[in-house]
């Protein structure tokens, strides 16, 4: 192997050096990292996944399933990074992977010995007995496969770099920057529709680089370029690679912006992410080649011909000097010929006996040995191939009729498989063409993507260029742009490429059907020749379980060039034709995308939007530990002098029932209900009546989902003779309100009323305690006493300047008020408050402290409102209107729901100086806590008024059990704990504080 | 990705809006009693294979219910009208 002194489409006047396994490498700008190890004689690059085969570069492109490197290092190392597709700069440093101690000496080369053991499904069958006890001693081995399994390790360490998401509309996309995709584009463009051409390569021209440089495809491509850059409507995106395409025309495409850079440059992207809009998309996709399959055909140095065609032409590197070709079509007598014109020594070998003279003359006369008729039964060498054993076809299990060839280079043609992968993940399954012996996109004028070029077979650079160029042109017709796409360019003269005269027989085999020595057919995850025909044997007949139960096709790689030949083997073994046995579902994405490409910015503090109430800032600054409330964030306590959340709690509590506390409640879902018909909708969807509120007034109201169970609870004020403000539970908001919205515009259109949410518009704040009203009448300029401002009763009141409405509702159990302020002023009222408020002691409390006061009182909130509750269970029958039809009021009485050994809400005392962990399980001190108990705790706390735990519980024939002592057990926390059952109402059940 | 063209805002992308279930059945009446029409109302569903029409809320638009018509084998997505409008056809 070395690189030639001339040619290919390398930048020679620009030398770089990179390092491989710490080997420094020089190479060139322009070169892939599989080209420049190449050019540097390196044949092994890693080992393989199961069975730690020494292997070596495969291919030339994204197809490449052995080359799999850990790429940089630090924070921006990335593992499985195939070589041939990484774009070489200076300083780049990549290392082997899956080899221990390094590549050239691998302790996992052991698994080799036990591929017997390591066959298909091995999994399913081994680990499994055979003596008791055994099962435990292969979970300990376990431990060590584990640790040995995978291929690159990935790195733990955050990444540097940022990622970004766009839109983009057009009219046509066309995918691929090849022949047939720059002819696509130019009709297109031409026609004036708005076009976008995507090449995954750095350069355009798709399989004209592995022409000879400087030739007729050259200025051909140059001319076409020309023509496309002077158009203004056709925008090409290089390095991006289409992953993905969806319904209603969407596209995913991934741009690698920075990934051939050290790093990228000054508040550039890594990379970005496209999603494209596209009335019509053109697929160009081109074809990988498919390798021929015979007994040690994973070596390093056996490769496919048309990478070894690359390497020469593009990257002018000779990667072998004694070649064999082992093909079974005409395309590989090119590769023949040009690698003996470069100086290699090559012996084609044609497994057909048969070939016409115009083809078998370009190899003979460029000085190729042929070998009509013969085939490559087993190729020889361990580092790399040393000699390949040839035999007549006919004859081939004859000792005396096979020959060792010495060679350093195995160049294996079997056929191309055109890249159909887009297309299916659209449009289905596709179409075998019987002449070609490979699946093509079926034909359907009526899908919004049509195919061109090599991904429809297209064996000529005339039918290449027709078949773009009228694609492109129809597509851009349909989108609406009619412009005249003028005439097709002249099609340009190329090696031949296409796989003329082909023979389907890709698999070498004696008569017993079996292969000399490991044959392999998937490489990247070791599944051989012998593999698919025992799980044919074991009775997989489908498709899909043969991919599954082998591993085939499931590898970084997806089988690309290994899935047509399965299948084909495949219906081989059922005598069945290839298209009944058709291909596996083709799923995005095309080849590997990062996380962070997909992610953007939305990570970190960017994963979803935060909603900051408007007094936010003020707890921040007096250092309260803020709590998630879905997207809100909610002052969860305000510790003093290094409080934990317990005693911060407990002491905000506590305060709050013995002086006056303030919380802001400003995340509470609020709706205006407004029309001349909001009482009766008031009333239609709440469980209790609506119809005699007043002006002025407030009521609690529940209500229920459509099949019976409670959904939310709030209070709703009446505002005005048609203006009501509901509010619901800050979980519930966006639920409510859409409720709302469909009842009113379907079923209960006649209902002249609008809903409108008004969340964001009001801060709110609670303001509790014996003392709430001494604060209140401080600074507000109107009458606040008990006559004034009775329980549910609402006024204006104007503090400062800031006119607000206060509400008299309690949710503390305290005599309490919320105040609803125009959100602008929410923190300057806050803070005017809280300093009136220092003589009587006004502290801020947070939503543990909340909660622990609600609980006490045995309010019901979100964890007993969880979906699976009814009215009848939380004790809350009694408001349940009988005199009228409410949302739920039929199928709340359902039989089911009336089973009167449903849990009910009850309130526990807990014994001991532990709380109850929410979501415990309930069982009778006799029963053995064994099963789904009695009933289980939903909402637990500290309560500073009872001076122990208590805890809200739901529990069967909680009415019955007053005063019973029960067990109360977490499994996952493996606490047990014991409790008395007592009503839900510890504190002031008769409500006197909040109604003082 | 989906689009929806909502007939106040024009042709949107399906994450502007949340699904509603299915269109094709009716709310009973308030004063309807029996338990029977409401269990089939909130349980019971045909699933139909092909065209089907079904509620999206555009949530983040102008907050209207509508009605698409959405072909539940391909994906194929057809007219969409207002709920209102189409609920008043119907009567």
């Amino acid at each position: 192997m070395k690189r030639l002194g001339s040619g290919g489409r390398i930048r020679r006047d620009r030398p770089i050096t990179l390092s491989f396994d710490g080997q420094r490498l020089p190479a060139f700008e322009g070169d892939s990292l599989g080209s420049a190890l190449l050019a540097s004689g390196i044949s092994l690059v890693g080992r393989s996944f199961k069975y730690h085969r020494p292997r070596g570069i495969y291919a030339a492109g994204v197809e490449e399933p052995n080359a799999m490197v850990h790429l940089r290092r630090g924070p921006r190392h990335e593992p499985n990074v195939r070589a041939t597709s990484v774009e070489a700069f200076d300083g780049l440093s990549a290392t082997s992977q899956n080899a221990w101690p390094g590549r050239r000496f691998d302790i996992g080369a052991i698994n080799s010995l036990l591929s017997p053991v390591l066959s298909a499904g091995f999994y399913y069958k081994t680990f499994i007995g055979p003596f008791k006890n055994s099962t435990r001693f292969w979970m300990l081995c376990e431990r060590a496969i584990r640790k040995a399994a995978g291929m690159g390790r990935a790195s733990y360490e955050a990444d540097p770099d940022s990622y970004e998401k766009r839109h983009a509309v057009c009219d046509v996309l066309v995918i691929g920057g090849g022949a047939a995709g720059l002819s696509a584009a130019l009709a297109a463009g031409r026609a004036g529709a708005d076009v976008i051409l995507v090449e995954q390569e750095a350069l355009l021209g798709g399989a004209i680089l592995s022409e000879p440089a400087g030739g007729a495809a050259d200025d051909w491509l140059e001319a076409i370029t020309a023509e496309l850059a002077e158009l203004g409507n056709v925008r090409i995106l290089a390095r991006t690679t289409a992953i993905g395409a969806y319904d209603g025309g969407t596209y995913a495409l991934i741009e690698r912006v920075s990934d051939h850079l050290p790093k990228p440059e000054d508040h550039q992207v890594r990379q970005r992410y496209w999603q494209v809009q596209a009335k019509r998309a053109v697929l160009a996709s081109g074809a990988f080649e498919r390798p021929m399959v015979f007994g040690g055909n994973d070596k390093p140095g056996v490769m496919l011909a048309g990478a070894i065609r690359t390497y020469l032409n593009r990257y002018a590197v000779l990667t072998g000097e004694r070649v064999v070709v082992f093909t079974n079509n005409n395309s590989a007598y090119e590769v023949a010929a040009e690698m003996a014109g470069a100086g290699a020594h090559v012996t084609l070998v044609d497994l057909r006996a048969d070939v016409v003279p115009e083809v078998t003359g370009r190899a003979t006369s460029a000085g190729v040995t042929l070998l009509l008729g013969h085939v490559v039964l087993e190729a020889r060498g361990w580092g790399r191939v040393t000699s390949a054993v040839i035999a007549p076809a006919a004859t081939r299990n004859a000792e005396s009729a096979q020959k060792t060839l010495p060679c350093d280079l195995i160049a294996t043609s079997a056929g191309w498989s055109p890249a159909v992968h887009l297309w299916s993940q659209l449009c289905g399954k596709p179409a075998f063409d019987e002449q070609a012996g490979c699946f093509v996109p079926a034909s359907d004028p009526g899908h919004a993507m049509q195919a061109a070029g090599l991904v429809m077979a297209a064996g000529s650079v005339d039918d290449i260029v027709r078949q773009g160029f009228n694609r492109g042109a129809e597509a851009a017709r349909e989108a609406g742009a009619d412009a005249p796409a003028g005439l097709m360019p002249a099609p340009f003269e190329a090696g031949a490429f296409w796989q003329n005269g082909y023979d389907p027989t890709w698999a070498v085999v004696d008569a017993r059907g079996k292969s000399r020595g490991k044959a392999f057919v998937d490489l990247q995850h070791d599944v051989k020749l012998s593999d698919i025909d025992q799980a044919h044997l074991e009775g997989y007949v489908s498709v899909e379980h043969l991919k599954r139960y082998t591993t085939l096709g499931m590898a970084t790689d997806q089988g690309k060039l290994a899935n047509l030949n399965a299948l084909s083997r495949m219906a081989a073994l059922a005598r069945k034709p290839v298209p009944e046995v058709g291909t596996t579902t083709f799923r995005p994405p095309f080849t590997p995308v990062t996380i962070g490409a997909l992610v953007g910015h939305e990570h970190g503090r960017h994963f979803r939007p935060t909603r900051l109430s408007p007094i936010h800032q003020w707890h921040v600054e007096q250092g309260a530990r803020m709590t998630e409330a879905g997207a809100w964030m909610r002052p969860w306590y305000f510790p003093e002098r290094n409080e934990s959340l317990a005693g911060a709690y407990i002491r905000e509590a506590a305060h709050v029932r013995a002086h006056v506390g303030m919380v802001d409640v400003s995340t509470l879902g609020k709706i205006a209900v407004q029309g001349p018909d909001a009482a009766e909708f008031l009333n239609r969807i709440y469980v209790n009546g609506w119809k005699t509120l007043q002006i002025g007034r407030l009521r609690y109201g529940i209500m229920l989902r459509e099949d019976g169970f409670v959904l939310d609870d709030g209070a709703t004020a009446r505002l005005g003779e048609h203006d009501y403000f509901m509010t619901t539970t800050t979980a519930n908001a966006a639920k409510v309100l859409a409720k709302a919205e469909y009842l009113l515009q379907t079923a209960w259109r006649d209902l002249r009323v609008h809903v409108t949410s008004v969340t964001d518009q009001w801060a709110a704040i609670a303001l509790a305690g014996p003392k709430a009203r001494d604060v209140l009448a401080r600074v507000a300029d109107v009458d606040v006493s008990a006559e004034a401002l009775p329980p549910n009763h609402l006024t204006m009141v104007r503090i400062g300047e800031v006119e607000m409405r206060v509400h008299r509702m309690s949710y503390s159990g305290e005599l309490a008020y919320e105040l609803f302020i125009p959100a602008g002023f929410g923190r300057h009222v806050w803070e005017s408050l809280h300093e009136a408020g220092q003589e009587h002691g006004l502290r801020p409390y947070g939503t543990e402290a909340m909660g622990a006061l609600r609980i006490e009182k045995g309010h019901v909130a979100g964890a007993e409102i969880e979906g699976r509750t009814t009215l009848k269970d939380l004790s809350l029958e009694g408001f349940a209107s009988s005199k009228k039809a409410f949302v739920g009021s039929v199928l709340r009485n359902r039989p089911v729901l009336a089973d009167p050994h449903r849990p009910v809400l009850v309130g526990l005392e807990i014994e001991g100086k532990v709380g109850a962990k929410p979501g415990s399980l309930l069982f009778s001190s006799a029963a053995e806590p064994k099963g789904h108990g009695e009933g289980w705790v939903s909402s637990t706390t500290y309560s500073p008024a009872l001076g122990k735990y208590i805890a809200l519980a739901l529990l069967q024939d909680g009415a019955a059990r007053m005063g019973e002592v029960i067990k109360v057990v977490s499994f996952v926390d493996d606490l047990s704990l014991r409790a008395k059952v007592v009503s839900h109402h510890f504190y002031d059940p008769e409500g006197i504080r909040q109604n003082a | 990705m989906i689009r929806i063209t909502c007939p106040v805002c024009g042709t949107r992308a399906e994450t502007e809006f949340t699904y509603g279930g299915d269109a094709t059945v009716s709310r009973p009446g308030e004063e309807e009693t029996s338990m029977q029409p409401w269990l089939d109302y909130v349980f019971n569903r045909d699933n139909p294979r092909g065209w089907h029409r079904e509620y999206w809320h555009h949530v983040q638009g102008c907050r209207q219910w509508v009605i698409l018509e959405r072909n539940t084998l391909n994906h194929e997505v057809g007219a969409c009208t207002l709920a209102r409008d189409a609920v008043e056809a119907e009567e």
